[in-house]
């Protein structure tokens, strides 16, 4: 019986491990033969199955997934940070179980349906309010990763808020601070920890989103920054790391190599694509890593 | 807690569920597994539905994720029939073969006018291989539609040429690749669709938009720009006449590949699908049937 939990227990450890093995191995023939860290980090020539000239710089769409990243947690860190607070300080009763419970479903709508909205509501909406050429952007992106994001951010942004002990709220009082006052000088700053792990957790949830930026975001490799004002264009269209996966999985070649061990340049498409997998993990769990340290920080400090 | 009574009643459940009707394929039920082409989704539903009245026993179960993704079916013997909106290339066909020890079979079920959509509001009334090429390929010339000589600035103030094209598993990217822009590879921007009738929604929606995408998936808020081979050439919109006599430059074959030689109910579908039923289909989605 013990076995059996212990089993339970580590079974997802387990479970990373061999994903970690199983992408590391797919993907490392192109490391081996045709990885070229400059071409892959800093060209936005992404060409994968051209017939003259096959290129597989990565740059396009790592941007990609970082404004679509960096526009929704623009929306959702102070959305969700004042929500949090909102739950926490200022509502009580039946009406907070209400609230929280409607954010819970926020967070049990499919992303695809979240694709749909963006495709068939937002997309019009931004060109007749923008007067942009077309509708599928960052800006489409990333209101809706914002909004899958939120419930996350809020929940744990609320637990960390609950975690400050009373006392803190109490002595504030008792000194004439005002509520605002108790916020801003008491409650933030003893729940920084958690509030920033839960902004981490949501940029997690937004680099690893898929379905829903693949039909948001136009699937344009583009990069969004130039050098004209404002810098940032929200209103391109851009490509992320993962709707690429998601598009190019199923037609790359999986093609097994010759007897001297060599792949043919057809099967670096399917192996490139691992790569890209590779990638994304790595960016998940830094951020997870990250998110996890600084949580750790406030248990220690109690 | 699992005793060893409770594990074993367990394992009775699920014997219990696997083995029920309602998984296992019915008797006498047939099935056939259908997947590839996009551009040919719509027409493989409906001939599917169409051939169920006649055939009741026999279902064909449709998908359509992209002719790429059909084909690497075939290579692994995973479906019994895979349409496809390109030929399929040599190098893929003694895959099948190499994998499957059966050569591929193919079937020409119908052409397709592979359209070039512009928004209805739109001014352009024809275009030029050409100049399609320029818009669409890397380093090609044209972005503005000024510089095709017409003046959006009422519906697409920013006179930009927004480029709808197909994600990259798709049979009609590689068609117009080849067929356009001669191999050479697509200019970077472009927003790349994961489906047919996307495309043409997106033009639909987007004034400043081209896209290219079967004929059949034509709306009221797109209209087909004409096409002309060269440049002082007349040009023609896609259409049965046009696309049969030639006169339509971007025309194609929809194919039907199987592994091997088709048997059994197979062959009865694929035959059927080929005769005057099966062609009345292929004009009612609003493609071309097959010279008679």
């Amino acid at each position: 019986m013990v076995g059996w939990i212990y089993l339970c227990g580590v079974s997802s450890i387990i479970f990373v491990f061999s994903i970690f093995f199983f992408v590391f191995r797919e993907g490392a023939p192109f490391l081996r033969d045709r990885f070229d860290f400059k071409e892959f980090f800093f060209s936005p020539e992404w060409y994968p199955n051209s017939d003259l000239n096959k290129r597989y710089g990565a740059l396009a769409l790592i941007l990609g997934t970082a404004s679509v990243t960096l526009f929704a947690m623009l929306i959702a860190v102070p959305f969700g940070l004042g929500a949090a607070i909102f739950i926490s300080e200022f509502c009580a009763g039946k009406f907070k179980e209400a609230l929280k419970i409607t954010i819970e479903i926020l967070a049990a709508i499919p992303s695809v349906v979240w694709g749909f909205i963006g495709l068939m509501v937002m997309s019009p909406l931004i060109i007749w309010a923008t007067g942009a050429p077309v509708g599928l952007n960052v800006l489409n992106g990333g209101i809706v990763v914002a909004l899958m994001s939120l419930p996350v951010i809020v929940s744990i942004s609320e637990d960390a808020l609950k975690a400050v002990p009373d006392t803190f709220r109490e002595a504030a009082l008792a000194l004439g601070a005002t509520r605002w006052q108790v916020i801003y000088k008491v409650l933030l700053p003893a729940a920084k920890n958690g509030l920033l792990a839960a902004a981490l957790l949501g940029v997690g949830r937004a680099v690893g989103e898929t379905m829903a930026v693949y039909m948001t975001t136009g699937h344009s490799v583009n990069i969004p920054f130039d050098s004209r004002f404002p810098l940032f264009h929200p209103l391109q269209s851009v490509r992320t790391l993962t709707a690429t996966i998601a598009a190019e999985l199923g037609e790359a070649p999986h093609l097994h190599p010759d007897p001297s061990g060599n792949y043919p340049p057809e099967a670096h498409h399917y192996q490139v694509l691992f790569v890209i997998g590779i990638l994304l993990f790595a960016i998940t769990f830094a951020i997870n890593l990250t998110a996890d340290l600084v949580v750790k920080g406030i248990r220690r400090k109690g | 807690m699992f005793t060893r009574k409770s594990l074993i009643l367990w394992g009775l459940a699920f014997l219990a569920v696997s083995c029920s009707p309602g998984l296992s394929p019915q008797r006498g039920k047939k099935t056939i597994q259908n997947t590839g082409s996009d551009t040919m989704l719509n027409l493989a539903q409906a001939w599917s539905e169409e051939f169920h009245k006649i055939k009741p026993d026999v279902s064909v179960e449709v998908s359509g994720p992209g002719t790429a993704v059909g084909i690497e079916a075939l290579k692994q013997g995973n479906a019994d029939l895979v349409n496809a909106s390109r030929r399929l290339e040599p190098a893929e066909a003694a895959q099948v073969k190499s994998n499957t020890g059966k050569e591929p079979k193919e079937f020409i079920a119908g052409y397709d006018g592979l359209a070039v959509y512009a928004h209805k509001d739109n001014p352009l009334e024809e275009i030029v291989l050409e100049q399609l090429a320029e818009i669409y390929k890397e380093g090609g010339k044209i972005s503005k539609w000024s510089e095709l000589g017409v003046d959006l600035k009422k519906i697409c103030p920013s006179d930009e040429i927004v480029r709808f094209s197909r994600q990259s598993n798709s049979g009609t990217y590689k068609y117009f690749r080849e067929a356009v822009l001669h191999k050479g590879d697509f200019k970077r921007g472009s927003k790349d669709m994961p489906g047919s009738k996307y495309v043409v929604e997106a033009v639909g929606g987007t004034p400043c938009g081209i896209g290219y995408s079967g004929m059949a998936y034509k709306t009221d808020h797109v209209k087909f720009l004409k096409v002309a081979q060269k440049k002082g050439d007349p040009s023609f919109a896609p259409s049965n006449e046009t696309v049969l006599s030639g006169q339509y430059s971007i025309a194609r074959p929809l194919f039907l590949y199987t592994i091997g030689e088709p048997e059994g109910e197979l062959k009865d579908y694929i035959d059927w699908i080929l005769s005057p039923a099966g062609q009345g289909v292929i004009a009612k989605i609003g493609y071309i049937p097959l010279k008679k």
